[in-house]
């Protein structure tokens, strides 16, 4: 066990964590943040990713202690401190972008990511930029649009 | 539109979207109760071997470890049971050797269970299943479904030749004569790919046992909690059923494959009164691609008889059914039911049979996949149709047709009888939609470019809402098919509706509510609905077969209609009317021709505050249930167009175009109704080119994991265009709806297919079509 410190989604965290713990098991497990999920634990499905220091990454296919001194942001992080939801949170809403909403967690935060590094302009660019997540239920057209549609509002 | 009323038809976004979307949805696995511990699976490596050894001796003494279970604990239990049972063609019942909790001396496919080992924590069990000894006799493995009744292994003794069963349908006699009368036959023969659901929240249940109550309780992913209890209770473990509660909380898809009753969470739910501890699993991938139920594979040939004007005389259909290793709850109907009595798909055609073989094989157990049979009947209607009319030289739309049903009812040669359709009505809409007209156009713009282009169509219907439970009863079934429904009025006016169905993805929150505001006249936000608990809900079969609004929204609409005539009689005492002059509308009580009325938060608090109550003629209260058990299926329709660009250079196919036009009778919610299609597309389209479970001669499955069995992704699907027609109202619910969650996986499969045979000119192409596979044809042709 060794200790860790980072910030997650604003507050600074310290916890003892084993050498082998996986980052989605440090959010899930450790700080009972389930909003992250686990739908393969090879790093393909992308439903665990996450934010850390402002940059997607999925969760299951790195250490936690990796992530010593790190920004985290989960899912739980996303909305104001208020509640009012982020963009991407609306555009999913607005245009039907999730069903079952096991893949939405990672989805988002693949899309904010996605949006803030670089240009949307198409839905080919889009569809590219998700290739790292699935969605069993969507068949996707309606994650596209929301994304489309916060691509603008973030704009 | 008034503002509490008129939410029937509305696109209103989703009320269950909050949570999911700030990460605050409860699935399984997100559940973890006080001193719970952790169960790991021990797997069969083999596909097929006698277990010679066993010993947990030196598991059980690793660290963590509270106990390990094999098959010898569950032998005074039953077996996990199959619910529908179908005849042979000679009367005989179907074979049903046992489905074991935990393998009984024998291991059957690659990730049968052999051992539960319950820790302290997931890496102490997975540690210790590591250091259970076993030693196997490995046997010959059957694998291929086509030979597998001439094999020289058994799956089960008691099927020496791997038959399950050999059922027919339809008129036989009949059939081979109006074949001599016809002008041309058109004979195919393919396979149905074996699919791997892949819904994204692995399986994962967490069973826990209270002594002083004496009550179990399991949650588990599952798309039916009720099914899942009564089977668990009555069948295997006898656990009387009041004594078990079943939650199904947040459940990430199911697609079918979290319908049945598996054996992990069996021995999960029997193993949790042995340690006193809940016990928690959750699959990781490799175990769901291994062990959740698959779909489809089926091998088929298929006739069609036609005169000289392009008639159908006659579909002659011999289907071979891969079952797996075992009998998954409900795998026996999927090739028969579900499949067989589909074969008219949208024509006349006066003459049909079909000889379905269902074999056992050392693979994972096969069971209904979004669809369940109808994909498999659909694919084998429409590619024999569109194969007909590029023989015959015919346009594939023109020979549909000729032969298109179009006087309803219609009593088909397999046993289901239509209420209503338009045919033409879809097949007109989605041709406009799609463009074809400019489609020669765009070959050639394709072709100077040394590209291929290809157009096809698939005209489908389905059957949902699976129905009445006597005629299913009559030829197999083993549950009720009803749906039952509750509505509890609270004393202010706020209402919870509870329903046997289940949401996991489809919306019901939405959607329900819409039709509750509408009938009521009161607020969305004055409804809540209740699903997924034994506890809570009544009863209920489930979701699957595209049946929640159709069959459990009916329940609701009756149980609502029961509130509103109770409400009539106790606003008629209170405006001192008489019961048959009260009219209800907008959530207002009111007495006709005059200006007397009461809301409905007055009425249900009087029912709850019944000082001024008709005593001598009510009971206080305002609750109602009711169960629907419909008196037939429904019958969704709809034609669909595929357009795909192929390089021949690399096999690479390109949809450029899929137009799905559906009839879905009314519409609550036409933003969830187009998000179910396009889901269902999605997967069609990756059954059509992308995806396949393959096993090899020894039995392992060589697409287990997302490395190699290929998912859709975002940049794998196209733009699709989706419209739901002003459609025909099905004739016999009161909200005139058919069900829409299957009907884009039943579609789109065929239509794939058929644009790449025309695009390359080739008659057939397995499925899926593989940028390798469609290469090699097109090297060929």
């Amino acid at each position: 066990m060794a200790l860790l410190t980072l910030t997650v989604n604003g507050k600074v965290v310290s916890r003892d964590v084993a050498p082998q713990t996986l980052l989605s098991e440090f959010i899930r497990e450790t700080l009972r943040l389930t909003g992250t999920h686990v739908g393969c634990d090879t790093g393909q499905c992308g439903a665990c990713t996450v934010h850390l220091d402002g940059r997607a990454v999925k969760s299951c296919v790195m250490l936690a202690s990796q992530a010593g001194g790190a920004a985290l942001t989960t899912i739980e992080g996303v909305a104001a401190a208020d509640g009012t939801l982020h963009p991407m949170q609306v555009a999913f809403n607005e245009c039907h972008g999730l069903q079952c909403g096991f893949c939405t967690p990672g989805m988002v935060m693949s899309a904010i990511d996605l949006v803030k590094h670089h240009p949307c302009g198409s839905d080919a660019e889009i569809r590219e930029g998700l290739e790292g997540n699935f969605c069993r239920c969507t068949g996707y057209q309606n994650i596209v649009k929301a994304v489309a549609q916060a691509a603008k509002a973030m704009a | 539109m008034n503002a509490r009323q008129g939410f029937i038809g509305q696109s209103v976004v989703r009320r269950e979207d909050h949570r999911f979307l700030t990460g605050r949805g409860q699935y399984t696995d997100d559940i973890t109760l006080q001193g719970q511990s952790y169960g790991v699976f021990l797997r069969s490596p083999h596909a097929h071997a006698k277990i010679k050894f066993l010993s947990t001796s030196v598991a059980a003494k690793a660290p963590g470890v509270l106990a390990i279970f094999t098959g010898d604990h569950f032998k005074a239990v039953g077996g996990l049971p199959c619910g529908w049972l179908i005849n042979n063609i000679d009367g005989t019942p179907m074979k049903e050797p046992k489905h074991p909790v935990l393998a009984d001396g024998k291991v059957r496919y690659v990730g049968d269970r052999v051992a539960l080992v319950v820790a302290e924590s997931v890496d102490e069990a997975r540690a210790a299943a590591a250091l259970i000894e076993v030693d196997y006799e490995v046997l010959p493995a059957v694998i291929d479904l086509a030979s597998a009744h001439k094999a020289p292994a058994a799956v089960h003794d008691e099927a020496a030749d791997n038959r399950c069963y050999v059922w027919q349908i339809g008129d036989a006699d009949g059939t081979d004569a109006a074949f001599k009368t016809a002008a041309h036959v058109t004979t195919l023969s393919f396979r149905n790919n074996r699919l791997v659901p892949n819904a994204i929240e692995p399986r994962a249940a967490n069973a826990a046992y209270n002594a002083s109550s004496e009550e179990y309780t399991l949650y588990v992913a599952n798309q039916n909690p009720h099914v899942e209890r009564l089977l668990m209770c009555a069948f295997v473990l006898g656990i009387p059923e009041h004594k078990m509660r079943v939650v199904a909380p947040d459940v990430g898809g199911g697609f079918g494959s979290k319908i049945f009753l598996y054996g992990e969470e069996t021995a999960l739910v029997w193993a949790s009164k042995q340690v006193g501890r809940p016990i928690k699993w959750t699959a990781e991938r490799s175990e769901s691609f291994l062990s959740d139920a698959h779909g489809r594979d089926h091998q088929t040939t298929a006739e069609l008889a036609l005169d000289k004007d392009g008639k159908f005389l006659a579909l002659r259909v011999d289907t071979t059914a891969n079952m797996g290793a075992y009998l998954s709850t409900f795998a026996s109907a999927v090739p028969t039911i579900l499949y067989a009595t589909l074969l008219a798909g949208q024509y006349t055609t006066p003459k049909i049979s079909c000889k379905v073989s269902a074999v056992f094989t050392n693979t994972a157990p096969v069971d209904a996949y979004r669809g369940a049979g109808r994909p498999e009947a659909t694919y084998t209607v429409e590619r024999i149709v569109e194969t007909a009319a590029r023989e015959l030289g015919i346009d594939p739309v023109e020979l549909r047709r000729r032969n298109f049903i179009t006087s309803f009812p219609y009593a088909s040669p397999v046993g289901l009888t239509y209420d209503i359709g338009d045919y033409d009505a879809t097949m007109r809409r989605a041709v406009e939609l799609a463009d074809t007209g400019g489609f020669e156009a765009r070959r050639k713009a394709s072709q100077a470019k040394g590209l291929k282009r290809g157009l096809g169509y698939s005209a489908y219907i389905e059957a949902c809402g699976i129905a009445p439970s006597s005629v299913a009863g009559a030829l197999g079934a083993r549950a009720g098919l009803f749906e039952a429904g509750e509505v509890r009025v609270h004393p202010t006016g706020k209402v919870t509706v509870f329903t046997g169905s289940h949401s996991h993805g489809q919306g019901h929150e939405t959607t329900f509510s819409q039709v509750v505001a509408d009938k009521l006249g009161i607020p969305l936000e004055d409804i809540t609905i209740e699903h997924g608990d034994t506890g809570k809900v009544l009863f209920g079969m489930g979701t699957y077969g595209s049946r929640s609004l159709a069959v459990g929204g009916t329940a609701i609409v009756k149980a609502l209609d029961k509130v509103i005539a109770k409400g009539k009689k106790i606003a008629a005492h209170l405006m001192e009317a008489s019961d048959a002059d009260v009219e209800f509308a907008n959530g207002v009580f009111s007495v006709a021709g005059t200006d007397k009325s009461v809301p409905f938060a007055a009425v249900s608090l009087t029912a709850y505050v019944p000082h001024n109550f008709p005593h001598d003629k009510l009971e206080p209260g305002l609750n109602e249930n009711a169960f629907y058990d419909p008196s037939n299926f429904t019958y969704p329709a709809g034609s669909y167009i595929c357009e795909v660009e192929i390089d021949p250079a690399t096999g690479v196919v390109r949809i450029d175009r899929f137009t799905a036009c559906d009839d879905f009778g009314n519409v609550i919610n036409p933003m969830i109704v187009e998000g179910q299609v396009h889901g269902g597309l999605a997967q069609g389209i990756g059954q059509a080119l992308l995806e396949h479970g393959v096993y090899d001669q020894a039995g392992q499955l060589l697409s287990g994991s997302y490395m190699d069995y290929t998912m859709p992704r975002a940049d794998d699907l196209p733009q699709f265009t989706v419209e739901t027609v002003k459609g025909t109202p099905c004739t016999h619910n009161p909200l005139g709806v058919k069900g829409c969650g299957e009907a884009g996986a039943i579609g789109s499969p065929p239509a794939v297919i058929n644009a790449i045979c025309h695009a390359l000119g080739v008659k057939d192409m397995p499925m899926p079509a593989t940028p390798y596979t469609v290469w090699q044809a097109t090297n060929k042709a």
